[in-house]
């Protein structure tokens, strides 16, 4: 049994006595492996007496889940309406020159901070009033 | 001399951990609070009742001495603010520290539970119906209404879920309720479930919030005792505005794609894993423990207008100098909300558009800024309250870029179940570049890849391209499977009424240049 076989299995085992336990398991996979590859999808399927189909079609239809990891730190911006009606979309040439090949620029529609926006998300660091310079500064500090 | 500062979310990210640091550095004792809702003076700083804000923690010194008078913003709860406000459901706003089950209920805390308890189930459902309170999470539907429905279901099971899958952009009461009161929510699932005889809650909440969440599950494991039997449960969703639909929200819970399922049969008789449901928003939840409270109903019932009753918490976001949480009886009007409370837009020029009740909601001109807060009312003038939250926009926002906006969101959050969302939405965006530029030119009609199945000696004149969009948008609203694709036109249609020339500015430039 390789290593990843053993760690979603004690995952889904974590799991297994909820109502609905594929939300959880996914989202516990994804921390510990950074995605839900082909290979997590067919462990999770036998586990849960699923096919692979039923697991690949949760895990596409959420912009949670990834199918390939990427080891880049992630900086998400919101670029919903109250952040757009604070300047968001000025922010963004910045953003993505800051960010270069090294970080990882996702967009989110909402963080919930609309009376204090431009905001972005570091983690579960969150970041509010964001100037240019603020926000290159987010992405650069991003590990 | 305790220094007390918020610990929301929104505080954390203008700064409040590094300014209570100095305090603490400074010898202070700091006591983490929930938040007043006084956003624009975040980082708040309470010192015997007066506060500071917006505080850096090169401040600090000086407030400890007693100086920053710029900043000084005299007693908290005698801010006009706050005190203009009629706090039900945010009460302990600021008041409270979020997780301490002795500060709630040293607040009235439990009150409304051990009312109930003493009560038969169908007595409880009784008094929440007299109270008028209707669903707080946008359609407005009667709360004890759908109680009762789930009360009388026969089945061997049923289940209690909060939606707090809040993600309208403008919207953050749901996060704040839940990161400065979690008992209140927790208490108000667990009369819910007691009135109806459901033995789970789940509390289905954003991965966007992972605060709200970690507050949640700590407060609901000291709560357990005081609960129980009731298991409780936090769910995280996985970043799909969709599953703030209910029937989504019930399939993301159980597991599938978060796809919207086609009603009937409700909920409240086939819900979670088929079995009858309360589905009720947070704030709805939220208010149940003060309307328990001895007397609660009949207040509730007395504040408010017509059939719109109690208190709205009313989310002031955008480009806007006073934003928070404002919660008042309903009645008010945008204009009031927007200029007394709010103070005008952040940047100081006009005020263009107030967008109301999220992504899915009407742009209001400020020809309209008269018409009452109150469910009727919005829908007579063709818009909706939804979550209450208001977005303000100043002169500088391009209508009809926020028009593509909403089409774009609508296909990039499309369950994909019904074809006037899934399609509709894509086409919208099409025809809304198609007006932008011009209209569909013969000349350009086979550089364009999205138009391969046009006739190709068809030219069409931008006006012609609105009529298009119009009648997509009435195939949209009354075609849609649920809100997102049934709500879009709102903001689209009302963009376009408003504000005609943002959607021909561009083709007008460009005619205008092939005249010179």
């Amino acid at each position: 049994m390789s290593g990843k076989e053993q760690k979603i299995g004690e995952i889904i085992v974590e799991h297994s006595a909820k109502e609905g336990p594929l939300l959880p398991i996914l989202h516990d996979v994804q921390a510990e492996f950074g995605c839900v590859d082909a290979e997590a999808e067919m462990l999770i399927a036998a586990g849960l007496n699923l096919s692979r189909a039923d697991i690949h079609g949760v895990v596409s239809f959420y912009h949670d889940f990834h199918q390939q990891a990427d080891p880049r730190p992630e900086v998400q911006i919101c670029r919903a309406e109250a952040c757009k009606a604070r300047g968001v979309e000025a922010l963004i040439p910045a953003a993505e020159a800051a960010a270069g090949d090294r970080v990882k620029l996702s967009t989110v529609y909402c963080l919930g901070l609309c009376s204090v926006g431009p905001a972005a998300r570091l983690g579960n660091d969150m970041h509010a009033r964001l100037t240019a310079e603020g926000l290159t500064k987010v992405i650069e500090n991003a590990r | 001399m305790i220094v007390r500062i918020s610990d929301d979310s929104l505080a954390l990210a203008c700064g409040a951990d590094a300014v209570a640091q100095a305090f603490v550095q400074k010898g202070c004792e700091v006591e983490r609070v929930s938040s007043w809702g006084m956003h624009w003076l975040e980082p708040l700083v309470e010192i015997d009742g007066v506060g500071w804000g917006p505080v850096t923690p090169d401040r600090v010194a000086e407030i400890v001495d007693g100086g920053a008078d710029d900043l000084r913003i005299g007693t908290v709860a005698d801010h006009p603010f706050i005190a203009s406000q009629q706090r039900l459901t945010f009460a302990r706003a600021g008041r409270t520290r979020p997780t301490s089950i002795d500060d709630y209920e040293a607040t009235g805390g439990w009150e409304g539970w051990k009312r109930a308890r003493g009560m038969a189930p169908l007595d409880v459902i009784a008094e929440v119906t007299e109270s008028g309170l209707r669903g707080r999470g946008g359609a407005g539907f009667p709360a004890g209404i759908k109680w009762r429905t789930v009360a009388e279901a026969q089945a061997p099971r049923k289940y209690v879920v909060c939606n707090a899958d809040e993600g309208d952009s403008g919207t953050f009461a749901d996060r704040m309720l839940m990161e400065g009161d979690p008992f209140q929510l927790i208490e108000g699932v667990a009369i819910a479930a007691y009135a109806v005889g459901a033995q789970t809650a789940y509390i289905y909440t954003r991965s966007e919030y992972p605060h709200a969440i970690a507050k949640l599950e700590e407060a609901i494991r000291r709560a357990a005792p005081i609960i129980a039997p009731l298991h409780m449960e936090v769910r995280m969703g996985a970043g799909a505005y969709v599953c703030g639909e209910e029937t989504s929200l019930l399939n993301s819970l159980e597991g599938r794609r978060g796809e919207v399922r086609a009603k009937p049969p409700l909920p409240a008789l086939q819900g979670f894993m088929g079995y009858p449901t309360v589905v009720n928003n947070v704030l709805t939840l939220a208010a149940i423990p003060h309307i328990m409270a001895a007397g609660g109903a009949e207040e509730y019932a007395r504040l408010g207008v017509d059939r719109s009753k109690g208190t709205m918490p009313i989310q002031i976001a955008g480009n806007v100098k006073q934003g928070g949480l404002y919660e008042v009886a309903f009645g008010i009007t945008l204009r009031e909300l927007v200029y007394d409370v709010g103070g005008g837009t952040q940047s100081g020029r006009p005020v263009k558009a107030v967008q109301v009740g999220g992504p899915l909601g009407a742009y209001i001109h400020p020809d309209q800024f008269d018409i009452p807060f109150d469910y009727e009312a919005y829908a007579a003038a063709d818009a909706l309250i939804g979550h209450a939250g208001i977005t303000v926009f100043d002169d500088t926002a391009d209508m009809g870029a926020m028009a593509r906006f909403a089409m774009e969101f609508c296909a990039a959050e499309s369950c994909g179940k019904c074809t006037p969302c899934r399609i509709g939405a894509v086409r919208g965006a099409e025809i809304i570049d198609r007006i932008r530029h011009g209209g569909r030119k013969r000349d350009t009609i086979e550089l364009s890849p999205v138009m391969h199945n046009a006739p190709k000696d068809a030219g069409r004149l931008p006006e012609q391209e609105i009529g298009l969009l119009t009648d997509l948008c009435e195939t949209m609203k009354f075609g849609s499977l649920c809100a997102l694709g049934g709500f879009t036109p709102y903001p689209v249609m009302s963009a376009l009424r408003n504000w005609p020339e943002d959607f021909i500015r561009d083709a007008k430039a460009a005619r205008d240049e092939s005249v010179a």
